[in-house]
């Protein structure tokens, strides 16, 4: 599958990118984040959670596996880093459904319980602070937001 | 015969440990029962929920016996069972939570519902009683907070972390240094060892902030191991972890300091899993010595999780007249603040 793919130079165009794909989310989307460890997943999530008009600060949920947060829109950022080598459902479903917008970190860890349709990202590390941020819609309406959002 | 002194039962199932304990007067441990699941833990580089919850149901009914037959009571005794309600891994806290309330109801007896956070602060009144207005830093695998105390059972958070707990930062650390979990104890080992030569960055945020972020140091660390990997360079893991931990401690000791100052606080307290670690230990000892502020580390027994801590915070609850209903419920995001502003509320309701 082809990648749309976007260039950032700094943490901070990285968290415009996910505010700006933030805008564009509608309640029930499922984004997920790969990347090494510091490629920049949580700051990508502080943007989408930051364009939902979340005002607490969103830190990482490694520990507790799901924070939630109330924007405008619900949002439920998950960290699954912990999950590796289990196969523990902690109710994805239930959280998928509840009108919310969920963004997880490490989703691979928990591939059987992601929807058929979601954005897949991939945050790959070119140096200390440049990334190639790739975006892998699945399905036609995110197809349609990465084609707006590459405008 | 009048009865004079308060038993506080305790159970604690929010992440790793099942706990109970038996704590009499708030201050005075009778037991303290932990079946800590570490090992099990330790081949998956991290806590596994799934395994978590299901021992936690194999082992909270031994650990309740356990407690009970240690401390020499009978049921009776108890005035009431506090139970940690949250934050913490939802099918975690439901066990502990379920088992409280089950033997509440069964034996009639009061349900107190306590922070875990609250619980950590409070391990520290089974050493000393605590002088208000008085400032704890929790410190764990997911929290780093600098929190305001006017008096019992209110808490405001003055400063937290923007992205990874200090706890998780030594993880990660560890998990890339290639050392086996719980990553924290075996960095503070290796940074006794080493020297801190490598300047890694210290996030010391906007003016006045009490706030804390480590991404941006964990992620200075897995630079430089990269470009001397890649330049076929040798670090010293000694090295890299007494520099690693060298920036950690900095920042916490420094913003405690400043805080502890601008508060005017009579006492500062050091509560979670990484108050065990020697390296903060060590400096925040120095940094307080010559101050009237008295510095209350609890010992490592009581740093990490306990149900004893959780008896402690109840015990307070308790006299304040706090009571959870039959309804009370595991709150995997409970807010300290919100908790403080709820227990107020529920004064003196049954």
């Amino acid at each position: 599958m082809e990648s749309i793919d976007f260039e950032v130079k700094t943490e901070f165009e990285t968290m415009k990118l996910a505010e700006s794909l933030s805008l564009l989310l509608r309640p029930g989307d499922v984004v997920t984040l790969e990347g090494d460890l510091g490629a920049g997943k949580t700051t990508f999530a502080k943007g989408i959670g930051r364009g939902l008009g979340v005002k607490k600060t969103i830190n990482s949920p490694t520990f507790t596996i799901v924070k939630e947060y109330q924007g405008e829109v619900p949002f439920y950022h998950m960290d699954v880093y912990r999950l590796e080598n289990s196969d523990e459902d902690i109710g994805f479903d239930d959280y998928f459904d509840r009108g919310g917008i969920t963004v997880i970190e490490w989703a691979s860890f928990v591939k059987e319980y992601l929807p058929m349709k979601r954005l897949d990202i991939i945050i790959r590390r070119l140096d200390e602070q440049e990334r190639i941020i790739q975006f892998y819609p699945h399905g036609n309406y995110f197809e349609k937001i990465c084609k707006e959002l590459a405008r | 015969m009048t009865k004079n002194n308060q038993y506080i039962l305790a159970v604690e199932t929010s992440c790793d440990e099942t706990a109970a304990a038996i704590v009499k007067n708030g201050r005075e441990i009778i037991s303290n029962v932990v079946a800590s699941q570490i090992e099990s833990h330790k081949r998956f580089g991290g806590v596994v929920p799934e395994i978590a919850s299901r021992h936690h149901v194999e082992q909270i009914t031994i650990v309740l016996e356990e407690t009970i037959n240690q401390a020499k009571l009978s049921f009776d005794d108890i005035d009431a069972i506090a139970v940690t309600e949250g934050p913490g891994l939802v099918g975690a806290l439901l066990i502990g939570v379920n088992a409280a309330k089950a033997l509440a109801y069964a034996k009639q007896k009061p349900l107190i519902g306590v922070h875990h956070i609250a619980g950590h602060i409070y391990a520290n009144q089974l050493e000393k009683e605590f002088i208000f207005p008085l400032l704890s830093l929790v410190v764990s695998g997911g929290h780093t907070e600098l929190i305001l105390m006017k008096e019992h059972g209110s808490f405001e958070v003055i400063g937290e972390t923007r992205d990874d707990a200090a706890g998780e930062a030594y993880d990660k650390v560890a998990r890339t240094l290639k050392l086996p979990y719980p990553g924290g104890p075996h960095i503070d080992r290796l940074a006794a060892d080493g020297e801190a030569l490598i300047d890694f960055p210290r996030a010391w945020l906007e003016d006045g902030s009490y706030d804390f972020s480590f991404s941006g140091l964990k992620s200075a660390v897995i630079n430089k191991l990269h470009n001397a990997e890649q330049r076929n360079q040798v670090l010293k893991r000694e090295d890299v972890a007494a520099s690693f931990q060298a920036s950690v401690v900095d920042v916490l000791t420094t913003k405690t300091y400043k805080a502890a100052k601008e508060f005017g606080v009579k006492q500062v307290i050091v509560a979670g899993g990484v108050a065990a670690n020697k390296g903060l230990r060590a400096a925040l000892s120095t940094k307080f010595m010559d101050e009237d502020t008295e510095l209350l580390i609890p010992p490592l027994s009581l740093c990490t999780d306990n149900a004893a801590m959780i008896a402690a915070a109840g015990s307070v609850a308790f006299e304040q007249g706090h009571r959870a209903g039959w309804n009370l419920n595991a709150n995997p995001g409970l807010d300290i603040e919100e908790y403080g502003r709820r227990r107020k509320l529920s004064k003196g309701k049954i």
